[in-house]
């Protein structure tokens, strides 16, 4: 079937799947899901090394000649913060393409937005691939895409919820609000949360605790893998409209009658 | 002299060089960064930027994360 790829950054993706890397069970896991789940791009937090060094470390099990790797500003709570750990990850080898978090509240992770839209400002002048996460809000959205950014992630649920895409009907208003990629970031919990995000028209998904927090990871990303595959598919494919009533698949003329 | 590294305070020979405390701590130096008092220190410059007393130094390198 005709599709376009994924492009971010000037780049290329075959995958609309881009998953994390926290939480699995193991490095050993982690690589077999990550495998398992077709994905390009997989997103890294950046923190402290542990003194004095130790020999295993999260590079060893993800080859970053064969993903693009996604660092991430978890835990941040101010733009200032945020950005200082763009140019750190810069700086460590790993890349411009970042995964832009500030956030605002710890209970809910929601992002502080008027900070994000802060940091997303400074780092797209500053040459990042500025990808933010953000609110399900349309007009928040638009306020990033002009601010530079190169794609929006909204939130479909709490990170790590697992609640799904909980209001769709801003998801789609977010897709005709812009026109850089929108990808649902946080809140899938099963397959179906994720094909229901790539038939709304999303561009792909962004997934974490629902692969490495689900019983078999792998299974799961297999999953996940065919849900966005399936939910592209239909979406491009143009679903039929929602009716009330039934209409008949069969013809309504030439029924043999029974009648005596 | 006294540096915080990653939050703990060391006791270190004064004037080291961060490539020296890299060396010293046995940090993998792939994918690895380093803020000095909360400016990015620059990889290039690790063997000519000495530490002074006092100073803060965070050592970074990417972890499991979404």
């Amino acid at each position: 079937m005709y599709d376009t790829s994924l492009w971010l950054g000037g780049r290329e993706f075959k995958s609309r799947l881009i998953v994390g890397t926290g939480k699995y069970p193991s490095f050993e896991n982690m690589r077999e899901a990550i495998e398992a789940s077709g994905s390009e791009i997989v997103t890294v937090a950046v923190r402290r090394v542990s003194l004095p060094g130790q020999g295993e470390s999260l590079l060893d099990f993800i080859d970053p000649k064969k993903y693009v790797l996604l660092p991430n500003t978890a835990g941040c709570y101010t733009a200032d913060e945020a950005v200082r750990t763009c140019y750190l990850a810069r700086e460590a080898g790993l890349g411009t393409l970042v995964k832009l978090e500030v956030i605002g509240d710890s209970r809910t992770l929601f992002p502080d937005v008027l900070g994000l839209l802060e940091a997303t400002r400074t780092l797209a002048r500053d040459g990042f691939t500025v990808l933010p996460y953000t609110n399900d809000d349309p007009v928040m959205a638009k306020k990033l895409e002009d601010a530079g950014a190169a794609a929006v992630m909204p939130l479909g649920a709490p990170i790590g919820s697992g609640l799904g895409i909980r209001n769709p009907y801003n998801i789609k208003l977010i897709l005709e609000a812009v026109t850089v990629p929108v990808i649902v970031d946080a809140g899938v919990g099963t397959a179906s949360d994720a094909a229901i995000a790539m038939e709304l028209g999303c561009d792909g998904v962004l997934m974490n605790t629902a692969i490495a927090s689900a019983k078999d990871p792998v299974a799961m990303a297999t999953a996940m893998r065919l849900a966005v595959e399936a939910g592209r598919l239909a979406f491009k494919a143009g679903r039929i409209g929602k009716k009330l009533y039934a209409t008949a698949s069969s013809p309504l003329e030439g029924v043999p009658e029974w009648t005596s | 002299m006294t540096v915080t590294v990653n939050g703990k305070p060391m006791e270190l020979p004064a004037g080291l060089t961060i490539d020296e405390l890299l060396t010293h701590l046995k940090v993998r130096r792939e994918f690895t960064a380093v803020a000095l008092n909360r400016e990015v220190a620059q990889r290039s410059r690790y063997a000519e930027t000495r530490l002074r007393d006092g100073d803060k130094i965070e050592i970074v390198h990417p972890m499991g994360g979404g």
